[in-house]
């Protein structure tokens, strides 16, 4: 009797666990079915280095949205890793115990605020605060980068928070024993120690702001050219499918199942760089 | 003990499956499902208020998309009625369509604009990035003209394309906006922007241009002498029949004409005339 229970409890677990992977190879296959017509037959080459996206002409180009993809990612990783990093090494070195319990939960909370509700924000006071003050429409990879320098900290800070906390408690009496100051011992033996830890919370934020849709779409203006400045507006690989999704049929869907091919293996080969680094250690 | 709890989980899952598995699949008989343009959608709400105020047993549920997801909605049998504010193509002339309404296109500007003429020659050479700055077409300001446009495959932007832009590419550079609505609040808020909306949304927060000198009015439209309309189209798989025939008997009939009107399109049997 208590094997066979053991057995059922066991085979639950494994049913309901294969339903969660299931859903994966699911999405995985129909996006692939869906999509890879369409690459097949524009060609590889065309199709990501295409600078022209104009479906009802039949041109399926999105080198300009890999770029806008880029460009916002790399402001957002610019804008948003240092304050993440710095914020992380505040709340696990300097930070009173009190004011780390307030840290803490606020930013969690960061990481609660949906998605909308940050595109909202910037279109109302980001957006024509560059307009204004910058030049520009407003709707700009500027906009679009402050907004995801904002949705990427909490993934920044809280992991690499943990990774300084992970460290051997040896490292930092150590080096204070050698008579190094505080700083000294952040800078020169903490940071190095936790650096695998930091990369992997840094390549994470990355797949986070390259998968951001919604709040991305509102700020960022869409357009399929190539930008020339911060304050052009861009279109990215997920604003694409989220703008023209509505109204695609035929080939046009298919583009766009065959953009979310090309976003899907970005974000994988992101997650795995994340894992193996973490591994790495 | 335990085997009984495990019992239990799985009766609810069970539960929980069936029950979702029913409420998927259980759709009462009268309710007609409307699909499509989210250029229509705002228009065939109010129809489907005021016909569930005058039927209160019947129910209409309208749903946006787009047209073209309305039209293969249509098509496939997940609605019963597709919103196209676009003209029919190829296969989809085949189908039983009825033109609703016809809706009048307006370029605007924000009111502070100093420009409230422009011509059709000017207007798509703005769009095709010809033009870049308000100084080339008579405006003071040396700004950069921000060319705001619709997403490929919106009803609004096909309209636009076939009578303004007559063949001629949209600039890749012209910011994207996914609704009428949000063209509208990009263009009241940017003094150097120009866009393009159904002219039942026109409201004081934009100013719209006159084309050739003259403006976008519904009696303009009606003698033919303002160009820029495009009809309102339902589309069904086959000819409707049942409550779905009973809303769009509903619509062409002068109450639902007269609606539409008020909400500032122009109706089918006057634009007949």
């Amino acid at each position: 009797m208590k094997t066979f229970r053991e057995n059922l409890s066991g085979y639950i677990f494994m049913l309901l666990a294969l339903s969660s992977i299931s859903a994966l190879a699911l999405i995985t296959v129909f996006i692939i079915v869906q999509g890879a017509p369409l690459i097949a037959d524009v060609g590889v080459i065309d199709f990501i280095f295409g600078m022209t996206w104009a479906p009802s002409q039949g041109e399926y180009g999105i080198f300009p949205m890999i770029i806008g993809s880029l460009s916002v990612t790399l402001g957002a990783v610019i804008l948003g890793v240092p304050v993440g990093i710095c914020c992380a090494i505040f709340l696990a070195e300097f930070a009173p115990v009190k004011l780390r319990n307030l840290f803490r939960p606020a930013i969690q909370l960061l990481a609660g605020i949906p998605s909308v509700v940050y595109g909202f924000w910037g279109l109302i006071f980001i957006v024509p605060f560059i307009r204004d003050y910058l030049g520009g429409p407003g709707l700009s990879i500027l906009a679009a980068s402050v907004i995801l320098a904002i949705m990427i900290l909490p993934t920044v800070i809280s992991i690499s928070e943990v990774s300084i906390l992970a460290l051997p408690r040896q490292y930092k009496e150590g080096a204070l024993a050698l008579g190094m100051t505080h700083w000294q011992t952040i800078f020169y033996v903490i940071l190095p120690a936790a650096k695998s830890g930091i990369v992997a919370a840094i390549i994470l934020g990355i797949g986070r702001a390259i998968g951001e849709t919604m709040a991305v779409i509102m700020v960022v203006g869409n357009a399929t050219a190539i930008p020339t400045s911060i304050l052009d507006p861009v279109r990215t690989l997920t604003t694409n499918i989220g703008i023209e999704m509505g109204y695609a049929s035929g080939e046009h869907r298919q583009a766009l199942f065959a953009t979310g091919i090309v976003l899907f293996i970005i974000i994988m080969v992101l997650n795995s760089l994340a894992q193996y680094i973490t591994r790495k250690k | 003990m335990r085997i009984k709890k495990i019992m239990a989980a799985a009766a609810v899952l069970l539960l929980l499956l069936a029950a979702a598995l029913s409420a998927g699949g259980g759709k009462p008989e009268s309710t007609v499902i409307v699909a499509g343009s989210t250029s229509v959608q705002p228009y065939a709400e109010m129809l489907a208020e005021e016909y569930s105020i005058l039927y209160p047993e019947r129910e209409v549920d309208v749903q946006g998309g787009g047209s073209s997801t309305g039209i293969t909605a249509a098509l496939s049998g997940t609605a019963d009625i597709g919103m196209s504010s676009r003209e029919l193509k190829g296969d989809e002339e085949n189908t039983w369509n009825a033109i609703i309404a016809k809706d009048g296109l307006v370029v605007i500007v924000h009111p502070d604009n100093p420009i409230g003429d422009l011509t059709v020659e000017q207007v798509r050479g703005i769009y095709a990035g010809t033009f870049t700055t308000w100084s080339e077409l008579g405006g003071t300001a040396e700004h950069k003209i921000h060319v705001i446009a619709r997403e490929e495959g919106s009803g609004t932007r096909s309209a636009f394309e076939s009578m303004v832009m007559d063949g001629v590419m949209i600039t890749p550079t012209a910011i994207v906006q996914a609704s009428n609505g949000s063209v509208r609040q990009l263009v009241g808020s940017d003094r150097n922007s120009i866009g393009f909306i159904s002219l039942g949304l026109v409201d004081d927060t934009i100013k719209d241009l006159k084309l050739d000198g003259i403006s976008a009015s519904w009696e303009n439209i009606m003698n033919n002498s303002y160009m820029l309309f495009r009809p309102f189209i339902f589309v069904a798989n086959v000819e409707p029949s049942g409550p779905a025939k009973h809303f769009i008997d509903f619509v062409l009939s002068a109450e639902g004409q007269a609606l539409l009107t008020r909400e500032g399109l122009i109706s089918i049997t006057e634009g007949a005339q």
